[in-house]
């Protein structure tokens, strides 16, 4: 059947309207009476667990079980559709092999690091942890301690996280996964404006005309954003569609545009736009001169790699010790120029240039730059791993963003770059709460002074408490295992082992360095738990009372809904608990407690929690009806008294938050919550509160209000193919599953629908190695290998010369072929390039 | 705290020198991954799977577990297009067709607009098919799931 254009036009004009004058939704209560089904099931709103789009569904339970999940209809997210995972959420948490107890490696009735995994209890767990954690903090200090946590916790269980190891124990060693999916974007922002997160929000996808995706597979990794996406482009009056990508995917079948380019040369077409745009009279000259300044980024920043690497003894600006011991320069170091300067940069990447670096044809260039220089029509850019795991990653966010300043198309609806977050609270928990381990609630971060005193004063702890230095971000904690310098190691929330790239060389040995203790906590068997010492059950999802930040700065609650199977316990009654264990005297020096000698004798718990603060609300404000495992254990509203505190941070200070109450109500607000008003777009006067009267814009988050336009070059990728390894190698997800699997493998109608992974191939790479589709096939890099089918007809279609493998499987690793390269400034992992061959088994 | 686990354990001593990962054999059940074998070891090469179903038509629906669980897919759709210009799903399923191709109909949700409004087309919102519905290998569970559904009306 085909539809025409005109026809779509036709159907649907109605609909826009309709969108514009807010047409009322259908309310629960129908959506229920459409459910039908069992009397007996209670429904109550809950956020969904996977991806960061953050859509809203209705659980249903009964007789203490989720019996059934449906897209909300009342949440302005996805207005009751879900994806196919959203749809089977009610199946994640009854996997058979749910752990219900703490295993301990022992041999001979005690604990050892070759020992069989043995059920134990809580207290016996938390007396190792205890032991091992002490022993190590006396032998070596804080630095030797770690954590590596989650862009999936929960807002309090990250804070209470970071609050637990940056001020009681006294280690900025703690990082989230989100390290792996958006330390770029923070660092570009950060860079850009100065202040975290996107200025739009996802009302944008009913008002541009044109959307350009980045490295962003939104069809399969954000299916509902996409939907709304689809919505506008088959609606709307002359609305284009532009893919940027190393391989075609499914959200090129909706392409007008698809740009298939080299790896790593989207850092030349960025400047061939900015070039494109000046030498067309497309400046905004006005908004340029009033909110912009130019600088000049330090280059050959090197590549995260350690630093005996050739690449990095290179590398002239990597901040590494060089012969003489002082650092190499600083990879995020910028000076100002004049936007003549800019110019006189960017007009290098002319059209021929680019058109050789990207391999684009160049009228598919042209017509790209054009949506943006034309300033009629209105852009939102979207995009996602493709540009934040990237060697350059912080770079192309900033250029991205030089794209959209010099037009002016920012901040207003239908107008704006677009980071698109890959988990459910990656902004929420990860960045808003300051879980990296430089950073502190509300973009603080532990090197500033003024920072670490006023969170000391929240935390009321003595000053000097919190260190300043950076701790061990994601990569490098793993290297620190394997070099034995970090041993005391516990996971949360994050299936690292699956996770972290170059798994034969770094990940795997630092878990099962003799030197080590490492605990894991988690719902399943994860191949991470398998690696660990010690394994803590897990309660997840409704099995526990949540808040998730979703990409579009909309904050999402829900209430507990089930008790968690046998002695599984949330991470926040783990991290609470295990404070108990540790006397201050224990983990601060004397003369950091002889400051505030009234924590004499107190434990980190009292100290940290029982502070007055988040032990402030009885646990008569629970909701009846609702079981609150960890505040009935604690005997105060443990979930209220950490937002509540965690939000005093950002209040007043452009990242305020509503009161803890609202969002149990709401579908969710958009963050800065002044007066009860969320806020859409900010730093737009009328829109952002924090803007004043008269200003028009304002990129607060910079002192003088202007956003930077940086030059910055093409510079190579860390590892291309050669004579032996004559392939790129990407990786990335596919719709039916979700990061390693460890919940959506367990959901039989997931599994079915894609059961493993396959690597992708052009056909003519295939037949060049005598392969056809479904042969099996050895995948060699130089780090490892891993064993697969052939795909040559898949839904991916990589070009000659790149192969495509998903990483959901755990039992095809593709993490033992990727390189722990990662962008300088970021640190965040390039899992999209590095080089293998195939081989025929 | 003493623990409620009553698992009664039999230890398999397994020391691979340093590739190593324990498992632990339970009376009923044994601690281990949804890998088969060692992390470290080389993999296995997956199945050679083929998703349920030939051509369109001849096929049992699969039953739901919960109302609004989407309906999977119990035919083939390999090479079945779906982009701006043609969506070969709505041939059969579309409210003009389903009754000619004797296929089971979209859901009436998906001729309401993103607000709920009635549409005479079905929702554009709603255009990607395979978003929400996806076909079956045929390939076991990797492990069992307890989920457990409630009669529907």
């Amino acid at each position: 059947m085909k539809l025409t254009r005109r026809e779509f036009i036709k159907t649907s004009a109605v609909a826009a309207t309709a969108a514009a004058a807010g047409v009322t939704v259908p309310g629960v209560q129908e959506a229920l009476a459409a459910a039908g089904g069992d009397a007996g099931v209670k429904w109550d709103k809950g956020a969904c667990r996977f991806c960061g789009t953050g859509c809203g569904v209705l659980v249903g339970t009964k007789d203490g079980r989720v019996v059934a999940t449906q897209g909300d209809p009342d949440a302005p997210v996805n207005r009751g559709l879900n994806c196919i995972k959203g749809y089977f959420l009610s199946k994640i948490m009854y996997g058979k092999d749910r752990l219900t107890t703490p295993m301990l490696r022992m041999k001979g009735g005690k604990f050892d690091k070759n020992g069989e995994f043995t059920p134990i209890s809580w207290d016996q767990a938390f007396d190792i942890m205890a032991e091992k954690c002490k022993a190590t903090l006396k032998a070596k200090g804080p630095t030797a301690v770690g954590m590596f946590g989650s862009g999936q916790w929960t807002v309090w269980e990250g804070y209470a996280a970071a609050k637990f190891y940056k001020a009681g124990l006294r280690s900025n060693n703690i990082d989230p996964n989100a390290r792996h999916c958006m330390a770029s974007a923070v660092a570009g922002f950060m860079r850009t404006f100065g202040i975290d997160e996107p200025m739009g929000c996802y009302n944008d996808l009913e008002h541009a005309d044109a959307f350009v995706l980045w490295g962003s597979n939104m069809a399969e990794m954000h299916p509902i954003l996409w939907s709304r996406l689809t919505d506008r482009r088959l609606t709307g009056k002359d609305v284009k569609v532009a893919v940027l990508s190393t391989f075609t995917h499914r959200s090129c079948e909706l392409a007008d545009i698809e740009l298939i380019f080299n790896p790593q040369s989207d850092l030349a077409i960025l400047n061939y736009i900015a070039n494109y745009i000046i030498q067309n009279g497309a400046v905004n000259e006005d908004f340029v001169k009033k909110h912009v300044n130019f600088a000049k980024g330090a280059t050959n920043i090197g590549y995260g790699l350690r630093p005996n690497h050739p690449l990095e003894q290179a590398a002239t600006n990597n901040g590494y010790p060089g012969p003489d011991g002082k650092p190499k320069g600083d990879p995020n170091a910028a000076t100002p120029i004049t936007f003549d300067e800019f110019k006189k940069f960017v007009s290098e990447y002319t059209l021929d240039k680019t058109h050789e670096i990207s391999g684009v044809p160049k009228d598919k260039l042209e017509a790209l730059a054009k949506l943006y220089a034309d300033p009629k029509r209105k852009v939102v850019s979207y995009w996602t791993m493709g540009f934040n795991q990237h060697t350059r990653g912080t770079w192309v966010n900033n250029m991205i963003y030089n794209v959209h300043l010099l037009v002016g198309k920012i901040s207003e609806p239908g107008n704006g770059p677009f980071s698109l977050t890959g988990q459910p609270s990656a902004c929420g928990t990860a960045r808003e709460v300051g879980t990296f381990s430089h950073r502190l609630p509300a973009d603080m971060v532990v090197m500033n002074p003024k920072h670490r005193e006023i969170a000391e004063n929240i935390w009321k702890l003595p000053p000097g408490t919190i260190p300043d230095k950076p701790g061990f971000h994601a990569v490098l904690q793993n290297r620190m295992l394997k070099d034995g310098k970090l041993n005391f190691y516990w996971v949360q929330c994050n299936n690292n082992m699956q996770a972290a790239a170059n798994m034969n060389e770094e990940t795997y040995p630092g878990y099962r360095n003799p030197a080590n203790f490492i605990v894991v906590s988690d719902p399943y068997p994860t191949l991470t738990a398998m690696a660990a010492d010690l394994i803590l059950p897990t309660a997840m999802w409704m099995e526990k009372e949540g808040a998730y930040g979703n990409a579009e700065r909309r904050t999402q609650f829900w209430r507990q809904q089930v008790k968690a199977p046998g002695d599984a316990k949330s991470d926040l009654w783990q991290l609470m608990e295990f404070s108990k264990r540790f006397k201050v005297e224990e983990v601060w020096p004397a003369d950091l407690v002889a400051k505030m000698p009234e924590y004499k004798g107190k434990t980190l718990f009292d100290v940290l929690y029982a502070n007055g603060q988040v032990n402030k609300f009885p646990l008569s404000e629970l909701q009846k009806g609702h079981p609150n495992t960890e505040s009935e254990h604690f005997g105060f509203y443990a979930q209220k008294g950490l937002f509540e505190e965690y939000a005093s941070f950002g209040r007043g200070h452009g990242h305020d938050l509503a009161q803890f109450e609202q969002y149990h109500k709401a579908r969710g607000l958009r963050w800065p919550v002044v007066d009860n008003k969320e806020t859409l777009w900010r730093f737009r006067e009328g829109y952002d509160p924090y803007v004043k009267k008269g200003e028009g814009i304002r990129f607060y988050g910079k002192p003088d209000g202007k956003a930077v336009i940086f030059a910055l070059p093409y510079e190579p990728p860390a590892e291309s193919p050669d004579k032996e390894y004559d392939m790129w190698l990407s990786t990335g997800r596919v719709l039916e599953h979700w990061h390693s699997g460890s919940m959506t493998q367990r959901v039989p109608e997931l599994h079915k629908a894609f059961p493993d992974a396959w690597v992708f191939m052009h056909p003519d790479d295939a037949k060049k190695r005598g392969l056809k589709r479904g042969d099996v096939v050895k995948v060699l890099s130089r780090r490892g290998e891993v064993v697969t089918r052939v795909e040559t007809r898949g839904r991916d279609k990589p070009p000659v010369g790149l192969v495509f493998i998903p990483w959901f499987d755990e039992s095809r690793l593709v993490n033992k072929l990727t390189l722990d390269a990662t962008c300088p400034i970021s640190k965040e992992t390039d899992y999209k390039k590095c080089a293998v061959k195939i081989v025929k088994v | 705290m003493a623990t409620r686990n009553k698992l009664s354990i039999t230890l398999a001593a397994m020391a691979l020198s340093t590739l190593f990962f324990a498992s632990v054999a339970t009376a009923d059940e044994e601690l281990r991954p949804l890998r088969k074998n060692q992390m470290t070891e080389e993999d296995q090469a997956p199945a050679m799977l083929e998703y349920q179903g030939k051509a369109p038509g001849a096929q049992q629906r699969i039953t739901r577990n919960f109302a609004k669980q989407p309906p999977l897919i119990p035919h083939s759709i390999e090479g079945f297009r779906i982009d701006s210009q043609v969506n070969i799903c709505l041939a059969c399923h579309d409210r003009p067709s389903y009754k000619a191709a004797k296929a089971p109909k979209i859901g009436d949700s998906h001729y309401r607009d993103r607000e709920g409004k009635e549409l005479k087309h079905i929702s554009m919102g709603r255009y990607n098919c395979n978003q929400c519905h996806v076909p079956q290998a045929d390939a076991q569970p990797l492990v069992g799931n307890t989920f457990q559904a409630v009669k529907m009306k």
